[in-house]
Parts: C-alpha cells; sequence; structure tokens
C-alpha cells in the first residue's frame, strides 16, 4: 500500500506515478504528463468555481480510489439483467472500465466500419488513435477531464466511413462492480462519423452492487463529418453510492446533426457535462435530457452549445422529478459567437419537486453576440397541476395513482423521444419502477 | 427602390443633455484614500464616534477584499487612491439653512437639469433631495412633510438629528462587508438621503433625490436609507446625471430600504449618468448595491429602473422577502449602446411564507453595447407557497452588441412555483417594414417598437419619470386612444 | 393610377420579376393569379417597398410619381395600402394606436388635420362593421394572439380605414375558411369605389367568387404570361396553370 495522502492531487499524482509504471511504449506519454500537470495546477474544482457552484465533489476529493485494481469477475446473469432487452445490436462490455471480450457480443460489421476497444486501438501501432484522442475537446473541459486523459487505457474506438450507414445500434455497455477498496476508472469513447455517415450509438452506465463507491470518469468524444447523423444515448442507472463524472464533446461540421439523450436515474453523485461546437452552417443539435432522483442522490448536467458560425440550430429540452433528499443542477448555455447570425436556439428545462426536501438549481444561460438570432430559454420548477390531478380524482382515480400519472406523463415527453423502440420500452419500465402505484398506471400508458 | 437606410444606430445615438460643467468653489479633498481620510470625513460631518468606528470597521474589512471578477464587464483597473472621496461646494456658512442660501449657481444647474429646487416651481407632489457631488444641497417641501411626520433629508441631516434611527437601521440590510463596493461606500459615504415614514402614514407627495457629479476626478458615495414602518406608504424616486469628462469616475452608492409590517416602498430610478462618447472615453463607472428588506408580513417592495447611462453599471436591486405574504417587484429597461456595458438584474431571496416576486427585465443593446441579466431567485426551505415569474427579454440592434442572460433558481420548497422566459431578438424588420408601410416613419416606428418592447416596464413608474425615461429612449409616448 | 414597365427585381441576388408589365387605371380591380413560386407575393412586396427586394430593370410609377425613389411610408402616404400575406405581430404595441399614427401620418402627408380622438374612434367603429371585427382587438397588441383569420380581417379593417387609392391585398385568401372569406369579400367590395383601384394577389379562383376583378393576369416565371377577364380565372380552375405556360411558351 501507498503511504496515505491527504491531498487529492498527490493521491492522483501517486496513482499516476504507479500507472506509467505499468504502461510500456504509450502512445500517450506526453498527453498524460501535459494533463497530470493541468489538472495539479487546478486541483479538484471546489463550490467557488462557477460550473461547481451546486455541485460538491468532497466525496470524491475524500476517497483514495485505487486505479488499478481488477474488478472481480461477473456472470452473464447480471449483464442480462441491465442489458436493452432483445435489442439487436453491435455490444462491447466494460467491467470497471476494462473492456470484457467474453461478455461483449459484437457480432459482424460491414465494411467501412469499425468498432474496438479503446485498450486494442492503442496497441495497434497503426491505428494512429494516440494523435486523435482529445481532438474534440474544446476549452472548456474540467478537472476531471485532464484526469481521463492522464489516466485512460481503455474505452471503446468507433469510426464509420463517409456514405455508410451503421445497421444496428452500438451500445457500450459500462459496468460497475464493487471491489475491496474503491476503485476508479476513467474510460474514453471516441466516435469519428465520414461525410454522410449515420449511426445510433447507447452508452449505458449501470451499477451492479449498491455497495460500490467507485468513481467513473468518463469522457466522449463525437467527430462529426459533413451531413453525419449521430443519434446518442447516454443511460446512468444503479448504484446507490458510486460516482458518476462524464462528458460528452462534439466537434459538428456542415450539415451534421447529433441527437443526444442523456438520462440519469441512478447512482449517488451523477455529473454529465455536454459541450458540443456548431462548427458550420447547418449544424444542428438537439439534446433531451430526463433526471429523476430520490433518497440522498445529486444529479448535474452542465451543457453548452457554441454556435461559431450562421445558421446553425439547437434545441434543448430537459425534465428533471426530484424526490426524497435529492438534489438536481441544470445548466444550459447557449453561446452565440460573434457573426453567428441566423442562430436557432432554444432551451427549455422543467422540474417537478415531489418532495419536501428536494432541491433544484437551475440556469439556463443565454450569451449572445450577434443580432440576427432566434434565441430563447424557459425553465420552470413546481409541483403536478392542481387542476389535472383534481379532475382524475373525480375520475375516481386516487391521488397517489393520479400523482403517479402526472408524473410519468411529464417524464414521458423526454423518454418519448427516443427512437429506439427496446430501450425506449425500458426507460419506460425504469420511470414506471421509480412511482408508486405503477400497475394502475400501466393500464393508462 | 427607395434608398433605406435602415440606420437604427442613428437614434440610438442621442446627444448626452445633461454633459455641462458647473463651474462652482468646491471644498475637495486631495485623492488617496487611508484611515485619515475617513476621519477627516467623518469630522467634517460632526459625526457621533460610533459612526466613525462603523466606518473604520468597513475600511477594514474592504482593504482584505478583491474587486469582484465574476461580472460580464470589462474595464482598467481603478486606482482607488486616485480619487478623491469628498468634494463639496464651498459655501460661507457649514450648510444652507434654506434655499435663499444656496449658490444660486446651483440652482441654476438643477434648473438646467428640469429639476428645479424652488418649491413654488417645482412639479406638484414631489419632494426633492438635491445631492451636488458629495453632499446634499437642499431638500424640498420639508414642512409639509414634516407635517405628516415624514422625515426626508439628507443622510447628514438625519445623522444630527435622529441618530437612534440611523443607528438601528443602517447596516441592517447592506452589511459594511456585504461585498467590495459596499464596503468602500460604507467607509467613505458623504451623503445621501434618508427617509421614515411612521406607522400607518401614506406619505403625501412623491419623494425624490437628484444625483449630479460635477467635479473632477471625484467618486460619489452616497448612501440611501429609507424606512417604512407599519402600515406605512412610501413612492421615491432618484434621478442621475453628470458632466460630460473624458475621465472615467466612480459612482459607488450603497440604498437600503426597510419595509415593516404592511409597509409599501416602491423605489424608481431614472439612471441618465455620463455613458461616455462613442468612442468609449469618459463616463461613470456605477457600481450600486440596492436592497429592501421585507421585514414585515405583507411588505411590498417594488423596484423598477430605466438604465441610460453610464460606462458600466453593476448593480442588483434586490429584495429580501423575510415576512410572510411579503410581495417584491422588480422591473428593468437597460439600455446599453457606444461602448456601454451594463451587468445588472435583481436577487429575490424568499424566507417567508406566500412570498411573491415579479422579475421583468427589458435589454436593449446597440452599436457596441453589452450588456448582461443576472438574477438569482432563491426558494429557501421555509418559503411555503412561494411564487416567482421571471420574464427577460432581450432587443438587439447591430451586429457588434451583446446580450447575456444568467438567470441562477435555487429551489429548496416543493410548494413553490418558479417560472423564467427569456428570448432574444432582433429588432424585426418585418415590424419596422410594417409601421413604415402604414405611413409611419423609420424612426416613429423604432420608437413604437422600443416602446412597445419596455411598456410592461414604463407603465411601473410614476407618471413624472415614465415621460423622462421615454424621452430617454427617444420614444413617444403612446396615446391612450378611445 | 399604376404603371409598371418592363419591372425586373431580385430578392437575394434570385432574379424573381423577368419583366412585369401592367397598366391599372382608377376603379379597376386586378387579379394577379399564377402557380406558387412565380413571383405573386415578390411583386407585392416590391410594390410596398421591402427593403430586400431590390428592383434591377424597369420602372414603376404611381399617380405619375416613380415608386422606386420611394421609402415605404412615403408610399403608404401617397395611397398605397398593402394587405400582407403574414401580418406580424409587434408585442407590446397596441392595434388601435398604430392606426390612429398612421392615419394621422397620411392625413398630415395630405396637409389634412388630424383627427381626434373621439372622430377617430368614430371612423374605426364604423370600419369595424365591415369587417365584422371584434371589438376587443383593437385595445389587443398588433396581430398578437390573432387568430389567422382575425389578423386577415384585421388587415381589412386597417384598409378600410386608411382608405388608399391602390390597395394590394397579397394572398389574402389563403388559411381562411368560407365564411371567413366571405366577411373579408364583404369588406373589400363595399371599400369599390371609381377612384379606388385593388390588386388581388392569389393562387386560388375561390375569392373572384366574391370579388369580380376588372382583369385577371397570370403571372408566372416573373412575367405576365397570359390576361384577360374573369372567364380566365375560371379556366385557370378547371385547368390548371400548364396549358397557359405552354400556350406562352409556343408563342
Amino acid at each position: 500500500m501507498n503511504a496515505v495522502v491527504n491531498n487529492p492531487v498527490e493521491h492522483f499524482q501517486s496513482e499516476y506515478a504507479r500507472l506509467i509504471g505499468e504502461l510500456d511504449n504509450d502512445p500517450l506519454r506526453d498527453e498524460r504528463k501535459a494533463a497530470l500537470e493541468r489538472f495539479a495546477a487546478t486541483g479538484l474544482p471546489t463550490k467557488k468555481v462557477e460550473a461547481w457552484k451546486y455541485t460538491d465533489v468532497q466525496p470524491i476529493a475524500k476517497r483514495h480510489f485505487n486505479t488499478t485494481q481488477a474488478a472481480p469477475p461477473i456472470d452473464v446473469g447480471q449483464v442480462d439483467a441491465v442489458r436493452f432487452g432483445d435489442l439487436d445490436c453491435h455490444e462491447l462490455v466494460f467491467v470497471n472500465g476494462r473492456f470484457n471480450a467474453q461478455l461483449s457480443r459484437l457480432g459482424d460489421t460491414a465494411s467501412g466500419i469499425s468498432i474496438r476497444s479503446l485498450a486494442a486501438a492503442l496497441a495497434d501501432s497503426d491505428s494512429g488513435i494516440g494523435a486523435r484522442l482529445g481532438h474534440c475537446l474544446g476549452e472548456n473541459t474540467h478537472a476531471f477531464t485532464e484526469l481521463n486523459t492522464a489516466f485512460l487505457q481503455d474505452g471503446a474506438v468507433i469510426e464509420v466511413a463517409r456514405g455508410v450507414q451503421v445497421d444496428k445500434p452500438i451500445v457500450l455497455l459500462y459496468l460497475d462492480t464493487a471491489t475491496d477498496t474503491p476503485t476508479a476508472c476513467h474510460p474514453r469513447t471516441f466516435v469519428s462519423l465520414g461525410e454522410n455517415a449515420a449511426a445510433t450509438l447507447v452508452e449505458s452506465f449501470a451499477g451492479l452492487d449498491d455497495s460500490s463507491e467507485n468513481l467513473t470518469n468518463q469522457v466522449t468524444e463525437i467527430d462529426l463529418a459533413d451531413n453525419a447523423r449521430l443519434d446518442h444515448y447516454k443511460i446512468v442507472q444503479g448504484g446507490g453510492k458510486n460516482f458518476h463524472i462524464g462528458s460528452i464533446n462534439a466537434r459538428q461540421a456542415r450539415d451534421s446533426r447529433l441527437e443526444s439523450h442523456s438520462l440519469a436515474l441512478g447512482g449517488n453523485l451523477t455529473r454529465t457535462d455536454i459541450n458540443t461546437r456548431l462548427e458550420a452552417e447547418g449544424a444542428t443539435v438537439i439534446l433531451n435530457g430526463l433526471y429523476m432522483v430520490d433518497g440522498k442522490q445529486h444529479v448535474d448536467h452542465h451543457t453548452r452549445v457554441d454556435h461559431l458560425v450562421p445558421h446553425t440550430n439547437s434545441v434543448e429540452t430537459y425534465r428533471g422529478v426530484l424526490n426524497g433528499n435529492s438534489r438536481a443542477v441544470f445548466n444550459g448555455k447557449v453561446y452565440v459567437h460573434r457573426d453567428a447570425q441566423k442562430t436557432d436556439a432554444q432551451q427549455s428545462n422543467a422540474n417537478l419537486l415531489l418532495s419536501k426536501t428536494a432541491e433544484v438549481d437551475t440556469k439556463p444561460e443565454l450569451e449572445i453576440y450577434a443580432d440576427d438570432v432566434k434565441c430563447s430559454h424557459g425553465a420552470t420548477v413546481g409541483q403536478l397541476d392542481e387542476d389535472a390531478l383534481f379532475y382524475l380524482r373525480s375520475r375516481a382515480i386516487d391521488e397517489s395513482t393520479a400523482g403517479s400519472l402526472l408524473t410519468y406523463a411529464f417524464a414521458s415527453e423526454v423518454v418519448a423521444q427516443i427512437k429506439l423502440a427496446p430501450i425506449r420500452e425500458r426507460l419506460e419500465h425504469i420511470v414506471l419502477d421509480k412511482l408508486p402505484q405503477t400497475e394502475q398506471i400501466g393500464e393508462f400508458v | 427602390m427607395a434608398t433605406q437606410s435602415h440606420d437604427v444606430e442613428a437614434l440610438i445615438k442621442k446627444r448626452y443633455e445633461h454633459g455641462f460643467h458647473t463651474d462652482i468653489e468646491t471644498d475637495t479633498v486631495p485623492p488617496g484614500l487611508d484611515e485619515d481620510v475617513i476621519c477627516l470625513i467623518s469630522n467634517k460631518k460632526h459625526e457621533p464616534d460610533w459612526l466613525l468606528q462603523w466606518r473604520l470597521e468597513a475600511f477594514r474589512a474592504w482593504q482584505k477584499m478583491k474587486t469582484p471578477t465574476w461580472q460580464h464587464i470589462k474595464h482598467a483597473p481603478i486606482d482607488y487612491q486616485a480619487i478623491s472621496y469628498y468634494s463639496a461646494p464651498k459655501s460661507k456658512d457649514d450648510a444652507p439653512q434654506s434655499l435663499d442660501e444656496v449658490d444660486p449657481k446651483l440652482l441654476e444647474t438643477y434648473e438646467k437639469l428640469g429639476i428645479p429646487l424652488h418649491e413654488q416651481k417645482m412639479l406638484a407632489g414631489v419632494a426633492v433631495d438635491a445631492v451636488f457631488d458629495s453632499v446634499s444641497v437642499a431638500t424640498t417641501f420639508k414642512e409639509k412633510l414634516h407635517e405628516a411626520g415624514v422625515i426626508f433629508c439628507s443622510f447628514s441631516e438625519a445623522v444630527q438629528n435622529h441618530p437612534d434611527l440611523v443607528k438601528q437601521y443602517l447596516g441592517s440590510v447592506v452589511p459594511q462587508g456585504d461585498n467590495f463596493f459596499a464596503a468602500l461606500n460604507s467607509a467613505v459615504f458623504t451623503d445621501g438621503s434618508f427617509v421614515y415614514i411612521p406607522k400607518g402614514v401614506k406619505c403625501p407627495m412623491e419623494l425624490s433625490t437628484y444625483f449630479r457629479i460635477n467635479a473632477m476626478n471625484t467618486g460619489q458615495f452616497e448612501r440611501t436609507l429609507i424606512v417604512a414602518d407599519e402600515g406605512s406608504q412610501v413612492s421615491y424616486l432618484e434621478g442621475c446625471t453628470a458632466p460630460q469628462r473624458d475621465e472615467n469616475q466612480l459612482h459607488a452608492a450603497v440604498v437600503e430600504l426597510v419595509a415593516l409590517d404592511d409597509a409599501n416602498i416602491k423605489y424608481s430610478t431614472v439612471q441618465n449618468w455620463y455613458p461616455g462618447d462613442e468612442n468609449g472615453v469618459g463616463g461613470i463607472y456605477n457600481f450600486v448595491t440596492k436592497r429592501g428588506d421585507a421585514r414585515g408580513n405583507n411588505s411590498r417592495i417594488s423596484w423598477t429602473q430605466v438604465e441610460t447611462g453610464s460606462a458600466i453599471t453593476w448593480k442588483y436591486p434586490s429584495c429580501i422577502l423575510r415576512g410572510d405574504n411579503s410581495v417584491g417587484e422588480f422591473y428593468s429597461v437597460a439600455v446599453t449602446s457606444n461602448w456601454q456595458q451594463a451587468d445588472t438584474g435583481t436577487k429575490m431571496i424568499h424566507l417567508g411564507k406566500n412570498t411573491k416576486s415579479t422579475i421583468v427585465s427589458k435589454g436593449i443593446s446597440a452599436m457596441h453595447g453589452d450588456q448582461a441579466y443576472r438574477g438569482l431567485v432563491r426558494i429557501a426551505p421555509t418559503a411555503t407557497n412561494a411564487r416567482n415569474y421571471t420574464q427577460c427579454d432581450s432587443l438587439l440592434m447591430g451586429d457588434q452588441c451583446g446580450a447575456h442572460t444568467f438567470p441562477y433558481m435555487e429551489v429548496r420548497n416543493n410548494s413553490a412555483k418558479v417560472e423564467h422566459e427569456a428570448t432574444t431578438s432582433k429588432i424585426g424588420e418585418d415590424q419596422l417594414f410594417y409601421c413604415r408601410s402604414r405611413g409611419i416613419t423609420e424612426e416613429d416606428a423604432v420608437n413604437m417598437i422600443v416602446n412597445g418592447f419596455c411598456k410592461d416596464v414604463f407603465k411601473e413608474l410614476p407618471m413624472e419619470f415614465a415621460v423622462e425615461a421615454q424621452k430617454l429612449l427617444g420614444v413617444t409616448l403612446e396615446g391612450a386612444v378611445g | 393610377m399604376l404603371s409598371i414597365k418592363n419591372l425586373h427585381a431580385q430578392v437575394d441576388d434570385t432574379d424573381i420579376l423577368k419583366g412585369v408589365d401592367l397598366e391599372i387605371k382608377p376603379g379597376e380591380i386586378h387579379a394577379i393569379m399564377g402557380p406558387n413560386g412565380s413571383g405573386k407575393s415578390t411583386l407585392a412586396n416590391v410594390l410596398a417597398g421591402r427593403d430586400d427586394y431590390t428592383v434591377t430593370a424597369g420602372e414603376i410609377l404611381f399617380e405619375g410619381q416613380n415608386l422606386a425613389d420611394m421609402a415605404p411610408e412615403e408610399r403608404a402616404c401617397a395611397g398605397l395600402f398593402l394587405a400582407f400575406q403574414y401580418p406580424v405581430e409587434i408585442p407590446g404595441v397596441n392595434n388601435i394606436y398604430l392606426l390612429k399614427a398612421a392615419l394621422n401620418a397620411i392625413r398630415k402627408s395630405r396637409g389634412e388635420d388630424a383627427l381626434d380622438a373621439v372622430e377617430f374612434m368614430k371612423l374605426v367603429r364604423e370600419r369595424m362593421k365591415l369587417v365584422k371585427l371584434n371589438e376587443d382587438l383593437l385595445n389587443r397588441s398588433v396581430n398578437e394572439g390573432f387568430s389567422g383569420g382575425e389578423k386577415k380581417r384585421n388587415e381589412i379593417f386597417q384598409m378600410a380605414v386608411l382608405e388608399p387609392k391602390l390597395a394590394i391585398l397579397d394572398e389574402t385568401d389563403s388559411g381562411l375558411d368560407i365564411d371567413a372569406l366571405k366577411i373579408v369579400a364583404e369588406g373589400v367590395n363595399a371599400m369599390r369605389s371609381p377612384e379606388r383601384s385593388m390588386i388581388l394577389v392569389t393562387h386560388y379562383q375561390r375569392l373572384l367568387d366574391y370579388i369580380k376583378p376588372d382583369h385577371v393576369h397570370v403571372l408566372a416565371d416573373g412575367k405576365i404570361i397570359k390576361s384577360g377577364d374573369e372567364q380566365l380565372a375560371k379556366e385557370l380552375e378547371e385547368r390548371g396553370y400548364e396549358w397557359v405556360k405552354q400556350e406562352a411558351a409556343a408563342a
């Protein structure tokens, strides 16, 4: 065991020294070192940092996560339980951040489609992946992204050649299982779609054990060429004590379209940053999000859309349902750069507070430096509509069922946007399971 | 095709009408700030020792503080040692006893500004306290107010004549160490207005303070304290101008409002400090802390502001809704053109049950103007059934301007309803064309549209100010028809 | 009254009108019909003086004045009125106030005194009846929250108050149900007079069942390719536009 260190920067530095000692021929050596130095300069964010004003990472700072501890074996039954029913897909399974070939179901891929683990790509000296990682990270990364760059060992690399439509959804199943002492993993997903290519990517983070106190610090990079289309789903669920910090970083070329769905439905502390850069005319991003938290869960979404050039569009819809002592944070920023005329940006965030002790902090931001734009945002915090509740009750539906029904209706506005039926149905179930009196609701929905 | 210059900028390029300078003998202390200067100010004003100590505490707190950097504003660092912290028109006696003793040049200045201090010439029903540089030079209608039991006087007079009230309430809403500029003000404030409305009294007229910065290289640090006792009502107006100078001048005021049970305070501002010229040279740096404490049950505090001036505006008139059923309101129109920058908004802190707040903010940015709305709505766990509605719109004219919206909503009570809506759009070419195709000139059309955009705020202003505000925006009053 | 000669116009550097000729005498009603994208609305907007529409050749004389030299408001003061296809919403600007300001601007340009509130309201109430406009629309913001039919009626109501010499009705019938169409048409017919001319821009013949035109023109690809009387409109309704185009191509 290492000597006990209290300072998180020192801890990560010592873990880093240990990791580097185990890596041979590391194509990322310089990048790792630079990232660790940048991390050391700032340390973990405090609540004085605006982007972390409402999310306290002290619980993470306090724990001394081990970076190299191997995960215990898990059986197929546990994996099946978190799979998306009979979804026909290309699936890579990761356990505590490391690719597990036995559990995965990749299937055949047509020419022009490459799906493999990042570890495999890094080991392949011809892949050139080392030089491409980080390509989509803009200036708005935070200390955890630096940690990811310093420590990343595995993840997924998905490359689709121009004009190719990936036949089936690609599913990355990131499983978290308890270890002797808390471990941290730093997986990276790198997605690159060529001109006119199209794909659907699901990144699902599932906690298998409620006792796990692990940290998943994940980064996704998405590079979309002209007219490429990606439907992206990020689902975080399960695990009562684990931590999830993730970021999705996209660069979008002309007429490309990114549809992002982020569903945060579990975990102790879940933070997702979505940054997308609309770099050429016609680029469009759709951001949908749903968070449902209970108990002492904390969920935080920070999104930022950079409209860099004229004629780009963004539509953002986030909804949250809070119960127990939970807390949710939403910060959506639309940044319209000078000369990005004809930008059309809409944003909305609605929150339903179901308990007396839940808290929501929402901050929809517009920062606009062009004049010929159409931007709007709205945010609401409230309760179930009393008129609607009364109406249902006057039709003989009991109060609890009526409440669940209306809550479900509120959440389903986001869930209904999910195009993949097996995923949508599974999420409907997850949402229903969080509500009382779900048997009766089943009849209505 | 007609040559159509959709030059809305021309409309915004209004000439600053109050840029003249009054040549008057002043008593000005040399630039620089230390404890001696604070003692000197306190001494000149014959202040009791507790107030001097209060100032020194603030000064010591200020020395440990850093200039805030979170605002969306850029300016060269301010050299606080290059500012003179006291400037007063020199007069033979310590203070004029009546208007007859006021220097005629001063009276003339206020006449020019459209604020006649001679009571017979006054707008009926408005009492004025005129603050010239650092000191109050005249307060009108004192007698009439006295009959109603209303105290309306300069802050200096209040310290002498009503020390208990001042001591009780000063700093009770904005403590000395609240923020950098409030701390500075608490250390060096020179004058301002004091208002006390006794229990159950409806103030018989509008009260008004007119601020004028005249001297060079001076900062203006006035302090306003308004206390509305149980069941009382008051409407207070504030206007500001400054001469046109190439140097930036600092204005760091503090306004504290206290509303006890069932009291009602309406505070309106038309801020027209010199904004600097079209090249961004000169203008007032306006760093102001304004806060109202709706301390009593069923109390109400309403802020209305029309911000057209200043090179920099940093100002968040706020309400602490402490009493049950208390109401806070914020209505704002802010215009930034040329190189003006504004970071303005409000905080509504809901603590009491059934508290309600309304925020309506209208921002207009033209040319290189840049402005941010920054607002906080906080619903504390104690604030059962709190309600907030926020509407925040920006109108953009010209492709070099900026408009930003930073609303914070912190909700810790599940019976709360909080709604925020914001839009940003260009002044509509379609709307302009529609009006013009109905025979209305472009300038009038812009006026109409801008006026329509600001209407929700203007209707909150007292009549006299509404007229001034609309003139300031170069808009014509919409006629009541039919 | 209106004389258009060899009019060429562009929108966003694209040629839309490619040589339009049109003569309109006082009291005449001309219908301009044509398929989508033929330039009908462009013509209406060019006449009213919209910004992005550039006249590249030809001339438009309105009562001897060169329209191209006039700002939109000058055209309105001279007696031109465009009933918009898509009337814009102007939040915070009172409908009736806009109208009063418009009327008095036009009166002033004619050297007439402004109407006082009483006279103005008398006129307003009288003209409202023409289009059965609901009184509460008067005090709302311009077109804000109006239904499609209410917007179109509001346009005709404005025309009735402003009494233009030449009214251009751009697709005033589109989006209206038959009852609303009848109301609008009655309003328009009530405004017919030997001094007032009108241009009806429409895609459909049905408006012409209620407002009888003196002349019907077919606009296609930026030119008037056929002119006739109301019989032509009926023929277009039955046979479509293709035959006219072919006929024109052959000629």
